[in-house]
């Protein structure tokens, strides 16, 4: 009775055109852990790409007379070198390569699968919905690393077989939270507006519920991608993963553990960089969630 | 001093990332002993703040300042294990959404025999029969039956039943309901009203029902409060509020009521525009820019709520002329 | 009634666990027998007649669904098999000879995340926003970016190289001492993640509106958190316990490792190394049935704690 419509024009004064997004940015800005780590991120990025550039030595050359050595700027080994000699800060850098690789292609493929299979789940619903998120429900269950490696020793150490595997195992979370986004927004009136327009159940999905899931989705990928970093380390670690000459941050890191003792060098920085990495994605994760869902502070 | 609950300039203001929010504004009134006030507003108009205020049941950026006496005690900031001796006993308060309101994980009785435990320092059986007899007097059906289930196994309006014989277990003072029958279905919302009508003339409990419907005021209570944005506009008996309203937005709200027998061309007249934003309001008057009759004055200087009689008060510069 | 209502719940569970155990050890047997290259083509052929031989005796010259169809009659039996790396072992003998070490390192990584996990994050929750919550939530945010094999080398060069207090490596026929630092990495991260869902639940369920009406019936604050917070708090905890578990039997493999702990999840890592199938295959359906029954139990728990879930 009191609530009645208002006129459209008296709304607009009110919420003058500061969309969810502008908003959410602005919250973001705000927060100073998730613009530190956005820059402490994209440094570590660029040292990645620029790798070779920025130092004189490849990343696989052994210098036989320089075993071991402790971090030396005089002749660029600012990290020291390893166990066979090579330069560790090039080779740290090189590992930043294929962690991130690996954390932002499979977690592409995480995020092609989940949101496809979610956004079918929660928009066909009823039975079909039923049948795929119990489907979801069982793999849930399953020990998946387990998997990962039992296919790792099956089917040879492929760096690519490592993209494919933890896709596969992170899609699940994500189908889990676009079906749930899907399931509260598909009877909004501007869903059922566009089925009596006669759009096409595909259409709808791709062009309205899609779009419309985003923000969870964006949220969970910030926390999927230091997931997916730290499993591809795991299982490098374990020498399961990427093979010499090549390195990732696991293969560093369990030399380094190996030789800890004598020299910690080996430990301390590809650790660190590591760690560094984990903590920025994560909290800028945290700080996307808190800004698009400001209500829980 | 016989009034039962004496409240004098209370402010409550929110904390939020953009800036302080008061949702109270200074707003001074008082009931007497068994006396029933019905406090009607739209949503954000403070209503409900005023009074969880009151019961120390604020959000926790939320502060409040002023004087608030029961029985002549000042109650207001009282930390919650001094309130605790009077919240559930000799003031308890219903809530909107009988839904979520009751403990999803303990049983009924649970959560009606704690009460009078913590107050009445009752036996286990001694409350139960207690927590019985009030699920009888507020005509829930079969209670021995249901007593002992969880609040998922009933419907809305019987978790608002068991609501309310919660907050009667003690035999309180006062009652507050904030808005108790707007989460419900329309006919249970006249049964649940029938019930408070029945409870109030059956004990000395003094009500107060905060609601956005005159409708529900009209039947249940002797003084009526109006409040927009923050503050009290109007106050009378519910003859004055009815009869005479004097201020635009009372009236505005009584012309925006259905009523049955006076069916003209079947359109409610409604009132224009939007409740302002607290964070935003015009100097002058809050309610300037849906005032029918607004006066230059109205929009520079604020109205002060002007006393007409013992019970009777206007904000408003309408009668005072430009 | 509840009991007869609760008994089916728990029916009705325990025979959807079933075929999701069926999948596991499928997917596992089609994996396995799959792969490109069978275990015994090394560098040198074998003359024809000792591959026949070595074949038959492993079985694997049968046609496959006979084959599948015979390792599913030897896991009812306890049969997983037999090694062919450790030649004098079967498969069920190396892991009944891992598991109680894995177990207790397990066992306790589990029981020091819950316990550490809930406490850190009620404390946290019922403190919002003051220092103390500050303290709890790096400490978590710590617990949850840095890896545990990053921790466990740290740990070790801390307490056991440095300081000397602990021992760096080995069991030690379960000492104490040797138990700490992979218990200690182990259960962080756990810890971690637990307060963190702890402190959110805890908050969400102190905001709520029926603990807003137990502060309104004049309830002690204490009352409010134990009696009327607490379980609807601790109802995603309890749903995590299952992951949880798949967590730490994961994390078990690498710090058995770094440790140098003669468990399960050591001959898991030299197993998938020395690519003996039987071995890594055997632990996945050990482990997997493990996970699965503890999921079981949780979701029983689960419906114990919400009586919504009671309704038939």
């Amino acid at each position: 009775m009191i609530r009645s419509s208002p006129p459209a024009v008296e709304l607009q004064h009110d919420i003058k055109g500061r969309s969810l997004w502008q908003d959410a940015v602005r919250r973001l800005a705000r927060n100073r852990a998730a613009v530190a780590s956005m820059i402490v991120l994209a440094v570590i990025a660029l040292l990645a790409v620029f790798a070779p550039m920025l130092s004189p030595h490849p990343y696989d050359e052994i210098y036989w007379d320089r075993i071991q050595m402790p971090p030396d700027f005089a002749n660029g080994h600012w990290f020291g070198t390893d166990s066979n000699g090579r330069d560790l800060f090039v080779r740290t850098l090189y590992g930043a390569r294929v962690s991130l690789m690996v954390g932002v292609l499979a977690t592409a493929v995480s995020l092609v699968i989940g949101v496809i299979y979610g956004a079918v789940a929660g928009f066909v619903g009823g039975r079909v919905d039923d049948i795929m998120m119990r489907l979801v429900d069982i793999l849930y269950a399953l020990p998946f690393m387990f998997f990962v490696i039992l296919l790792m020793v099956m089917f040879g150490r492929n760096i690519f077989l490592i993209f494919v595997a933890l896709g596969a195992v992170e899609w699940l979370t994500m189908a889990r939270i676009v079906r749930g986004q899907t399931l509260s927004i598909k009877h909004r009136p501007f869903i059922e507006a566009a089925h009596a327009c006669g759009v096409t159940r595909t259409g709808i999905i791709f062009r309205h519920i899609i779009p419309n899931v985003l923000g969870p989705v964006i949220v969970y990928v910030t926390l999927t991608v230091p997931q997916v970093i730290m499993t591809e380390s795991f299982i490098s670690f374990l020498g399961l993963g990427v093979q010499e000459p090549l390195t990732s941050w696991g293969v560093l890191i369990a030399e380094g553990a190996r030789l800890m003792e004598a020299a910690p060098w080996l430990l301390v920085f590809p650790a660190t960089l590591l760690a560094l990495t984990l903590f920025a994605f994560n909290f800028i994760g945290d700080g996307l969630r808190d800004a698009l869902d400001p209500k829980d502070r | 001093m016989d009034e039962l609950l004496s409240v004098a300039d209370l402010e409550t203001r929110f904390r939020t990332p953009e800036g302080e929010v008061a949702a109270v504004a200074g707003v001074s009134f008082a009931i007497d002993p068994g006396e029933s006030l019905g406090v009607v507003g739209e949503s954000g108009s403070g209503k409900s703040q005023v009074f969880l205020s009151i019961m120390g049941l604020l959000a926790k950026n939320g502060r409040c300042s002023g004087q608030v006496r029961f029985r002549g005690e000042d109650i207001l900031g009282l930390p919650a294990a001094r309130l605790n001796a009077l919240r559930g006993s000799r003031m308890s308060m219903i809530f909107q959404d009988p839904m979520t309101s009751l403990n999803p994980y303990l049983t009924v009785s649970r959560q009606l025999t704690e009460v009078v435990v913590e107050h009445l320092g009752l036996s286990r059986d001694q409350a139960r029969a207690r927590a019985l007899e009030a699920l009888e007097r507020v005509g829930l059906p079969d209670p021995a039956a249901r007593i002992d289930l969880y609040p998922h196994a009933f419907s809305g309006g019987m978790r608002q039943r068991v609501m309310i014989a919660m907050a009667i277990l003690c035999q309180p003072e006062l009652l507050i309901a904030d808005e108790p029958t707007t989460a419900l279905d329309v006919t249970i919302q006249a049964q649940i009203l029938d019930l408070m009508r029945v409870l109030k003339r059956e004990s000395n409990t003094a009500t107060v029902i905060i609601t956005h419907d005159l409708g529900v005021v009209a039947g249940l209570c002797d003084q009526v409060m109006v409040m927009y944005a923050g503050r009290l506009v109007e106050t009378g008996s519910v003859r004055e509020i009815f009869y005479q309203p004097r201020h635009p937005y009372t009236r505005g709200l009584l012309r925006a009521m259905p009523r049955l027998d006076d069916i003209q061309d079947g359109l409610l007249d409604t009132i224009p525009g939007q409740p302002p934003n607290l964070q935003a309001l015009p100097p002058g008057c809050a309610y300037q820019e849906r005032c029918p009759q607004v006066y230059p004055r109205c929009r520079s200087e604020r109205p002060e709520l002007r006393i007409l009689g013992p019970r009777r008060g206007v904000a408003c510069h309408l009668e005072l002329g430009p | 009634m509840a009991a007869r209502i609760m008994i089916a719940f728990a029916a009705r569970r325990c025979l959807s666990a079933l075929p999701t155990l069926l999948i596991v050890i499928t997917l596992a047997f089609f994996m396995m027998r799959l792969a490109p290259g069978g275990p015994f083509d090394q560098e040198r052929a074998l003359p024809p007649e000792i591959e026949r031989n070595v074949l038959a005796a492993y079985n694997l010259d049968q046609p496959l669904w006979r084959q599948y169809l015979d390792y599913l009659a030897d896991l009812t039996r306890g049969d997983f098999g037999p090694s062919f790396k450790y030649r004098d072992f079967t498969v069920a003998e190396l892991i009944a000879n891992g598991f109680p070490a894995s177990l207790q390192i397990g066992g306790l990584a589990m029981l020091c995340a819950i316990v550490f996990g809930v406490g850190l994050g009620t404390v946290a929750a019922l403190h919002q926003n003051s220092p103390l919550d500050y303290t709890v939530m790096t400490f978590a945010m710590t617990g949850i970016a840095v890896p545990n094999f990053v921790m466990a080398p740290l740990l070790t060069l801390l307490f056991g190289v440095y300081l000397s207090l602990l021992p760096v490596a080995g069991w030690g026929d379960g000492a104490w001492a040797n138990k700490l630092l992979p218990v200690i990495a182990l259960a962080l991260p756990q810890v971690a993640y637990i307060a963190r869902l702890t402190r959110g639940s805890m908050i969400e369920v102190l905001n709520s509106n029926y603990i807003r009406t137990a502060r309104a019936k004049g309830l002690r604050e204490g009352l409010v958190v134990t009696r009327h917070a607490v379980k609807g708090a601790l109802l995603p905890v309890v749903s995590y316990l299952g992951p949880a578990t798949a967590a730490v039997a994961t994390g078990s493999v690498v710090i058995e490792t770094i440790f140098d702990i003669p468990g399960t999840g050591r001959y898991f890592v030299e197993g998938a190394l020395n690519r003996d199938y039987p071995l890594v295959m055997g632990v996945v359906v050990f482990y997997a049935a493990m996970i699965i029954a503890l999921n079981l139990a949780v979701d029983l728990l689960y419906g114990l704690m919400d009586p919504k879930l009671r309704r038939p």
